[in-house]
């Protein structure tokens, strides 16, 4: 069973279609990835996937339900979470405070119960604290904690930030060039999470540049181009298809 | 304890309250006590707005708004003589629901109004009822587009309160009644109240710092924050980017009309100075002078510079002395005084709160 379904999704700028009448799905406990050379669409797509674009014209459904017209607060509701390909952390907090934040809508204390500091509010805060505390053990930033998350090294950063998404234990798992940034052995690490995050039963779809990761982790492939979808199938036919090796992985063979 | 080391200041507060009383009595200077109680209601209008414009980045330039609601609307449901109308429908209803009195004003002629803590409940009610219509288009606003929009909210106000005779125009309304909240604590600024309404007025502001303490480090003000910091996150993490700033706005106008209505019943009136779009720059530059996000820093600024203005101090550059302060806060300490380094080289340790 299809996890998320996009459908004939289109997206313009102005001039530019930067995503044309793009269909595939994600099946429920596999890693996808998008790829595509620059410009291609692929950040688009998850800003039309997260809510946080509306798109011109397509559907999208999320465990059987129309998400296209929802807000962005309420996709993530839903069991989505994301990172951003330029790291959007909150300044002025720690990083503790920002994985804290993924657990905004596994939690419910208001605004009338956290100022009066009832003892369900610090009931949910030492939960939402001890749990967002582990994570960044998992992630090896624990030291880290108290530190301001963006005054982090840029590795850092991004644990930070994927730590974040997985507070919110997400259904579905959006990473936007996960790997940018991070040299050969942090890659390496990045590779392990990401399969160990689709094991305890995390679907991923993920867009990145570094081929060697797409084509070791991945279970399926999308190939975009100019806001078209060009190929879609498992690794091993994508690093054989001739199209594929023409406009995208040309330069690197 | 995190817990206790968050409500530690507000301890200290509560011993320098009780001090500052103490020397005054002991130093025959009670006389500064009621400067200092219009500074703490002053100062709980500045700490709401500060979650609003430090924590959750949301400027207001019409704050001032708010508290003119508080004090105008408490101000003449206390005064307003409704003798003539009452055997109106509406006012035996309220008659008969207690909520109205009999007394006589200071010329002994006999005058019904309506009582203080209904009045003071519905002056509240207004104002939050006013925050929320305003704030539901106002906050999609970004930037200098909101900072435009709420100072037009603000002259609006101002301007209703000079026209309307209702408001008592330029004038303003005298003669406000003293409010007894409970038995035996009244806001009144009559001499011998005096003592007694200091402490309710910094008993107030402890207890709206209490709650904006608690706020700050919880989910729903960490969602504020965020909001402050990267809206598109704060929504990817399934935070109601709108929700949260209304629902922020409308806390930080129910502070300043509280401090309005209090104000206005311990000065026995209000008057359109008060509605004024100066006071509300003067509050920004306060936040702005404390550090933004940093209640303790708005709080102690808001203290020490409205003291200072009440006292005569800044004469009649009052108004200029606060615009030079926004104006050189944000050329040399955009993050506050607080926070320049100078105080890092005295090994002066600044905590948030
Ligand atoms: N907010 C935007 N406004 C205008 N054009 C945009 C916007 N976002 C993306 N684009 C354009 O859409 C195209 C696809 O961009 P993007 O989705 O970021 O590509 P990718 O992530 O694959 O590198 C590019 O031509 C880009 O300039
Ligand atoms: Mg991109």
């Amino acid at each position: 069973m299809a996890l998320l379904t996009i459908k004939d999704l289109n997206r313009s700028f102005g001039g530019i279609q930067a995503v044309s009448d793009v269909s595939f799905k994600v099946k429920r406990g596999t890693i996808k990835a998008l790829i595509g050379p620059n410009g291609a669409g692929k950040t688009t797509m998850f800003n039309l996937i997260c809510g946080n674009l509306p798109p011109t014209s397509g559907r999208i459904s999320f465990k059987d339900q129309a998400i296209e017209t929802l807000t962005a607060h309420r996709i993530a509701r839903l069991g989505l979470a994301r990172t951003f390909q330029n790291i959007k952390l909150y300044p002025g907090l720690s990083s503790l405070e920002n994985v804290m934040l993924g657990r905004h809508s596994r939690s419910h204390t208001g605004f009338i119960a956290a100022m009066l500091n009832l003892p369900r509010a610090r009931r949910e805060e030492d939960d939402i604290e001890e749990k967002s505390y582990a994570l960044l053990k998992m992630l090896n930033i624990a030291e880290l904690a108290d530190k301001e998350a963006v005054s982090l090294a840029f590795g850092q950063q991004r644990a930070v930030e994927m730590a974040r998404a997985l507070a919110a234990e997400p259904e579905l798992l959006l990473l936007d060039e996960p790997a940018a940034g991070l040299n050969i052995y942090e890659t390496a690490e990045l590779a392990e999470l990401i399969t160990q995050i689709r094991e305890i039963g995390i679907t991923i779809l993920l867009v990145e540049h570094d081929m060697s990761l797409v084509m070791r982790i991945s279970d399926e492939i999308v190939v975009l181009n100019f806001g078209r979808k060009i190929a879609e199938g498992v690794p091993g036919t994508i690093q054989n298809n001739q199209e594929v090796i023409r406009i995208y992985l040309g330069g690197d063979d | 304890m995190r817990h206790l080391k968050k409500y530690l200041p507000l301890a200290v507060m509560a011993l320098m309250v009780t001090a500052v009383q103490l020397l005054t009595s002991y130093t025959g200077t009670a006389y500064y006590l009621t400067q200092l109680t219009i500074t703490a209601y002053y100062g709980l209008l500045i700490t709401g707005l500060c979650l609003l414009m430090g924590y959750a980045g949301q400027l207001s330039l019409g704050h001032t708004g708010f508290f003119a609601i508080g004090g105008y609307v408490s101000a003449a449901l206390t005064t307003h003589d409704l003798t003539a109308c009452r055997n109106d429908f509406f006012i035996t209803l309220l008659n008969h629901a207690h909520l109205l009195i009999s007394r006589h004003d200071i010329y002994g002629e006999p005058l019904i109004t309506v009582k203080a803590w209904p009045a003071c409940l519905a002056a509240i009610a207004a104002a939050l009822l006013i925050a929320f219509i305003i704030g539901i288009p106002v906050l999609k606003l970004k930037g200098h587009y909101l900072a435009m929009a709420t100072m037009g909210f603000g002259i609006i106000i101002f301007r209703i309160v000079m026209a309307s005779t209702y408001f008592g125009e330029a004038d303003g309304i005298s003669d406000v009644p003293a409010f007894t909240l409970l038995p035996g604590l009244t806001v009144s600024g009559d001499f011998s109240y005096r003592t007694q309404n200091y402490y309710i007025a910094w008993g107030l502001i402890l207890t709206g710092m209490f709650l904006l303490i608690n706020l700050i480090d919880s989910r729903p003000g960490r969602a504020l924050r965020a909001i402050h910091g990267s809206p598109e996150a704060a929504e990817a993490v399934g935070i109601n980017t709108a929700r949260y700033k209304l629902l922020t706005f409308v806390i930080s106008a129910a502070f300043a009309a509280v401090a309005g209505v209090f104000l206005t019943h311990f000065n026995g009136g209000i008057g359109p100075s008060e509605a004024s779009i100066m006071k509300s720059v003067r509050y920004v530059a306060i936040i702005a002078i404390g550090g933004m996000a940093s209640l303790w820093g708005a709080l102690s600024m808001g203290v020490i510079l409205n003291f200072l203005s009440l006292r005569g101090v800044f004469g009649s550059y009052d108004d200029a002395v606060f615009g030079a302060i926004l104006v050189l806060v944000m050329l040399f300490a955009p993050n506050g005084i607080l926070r320049l380094p100078i105080w890092r080289k005295l090994n002066f340790r600044h905590r948030d709160g």
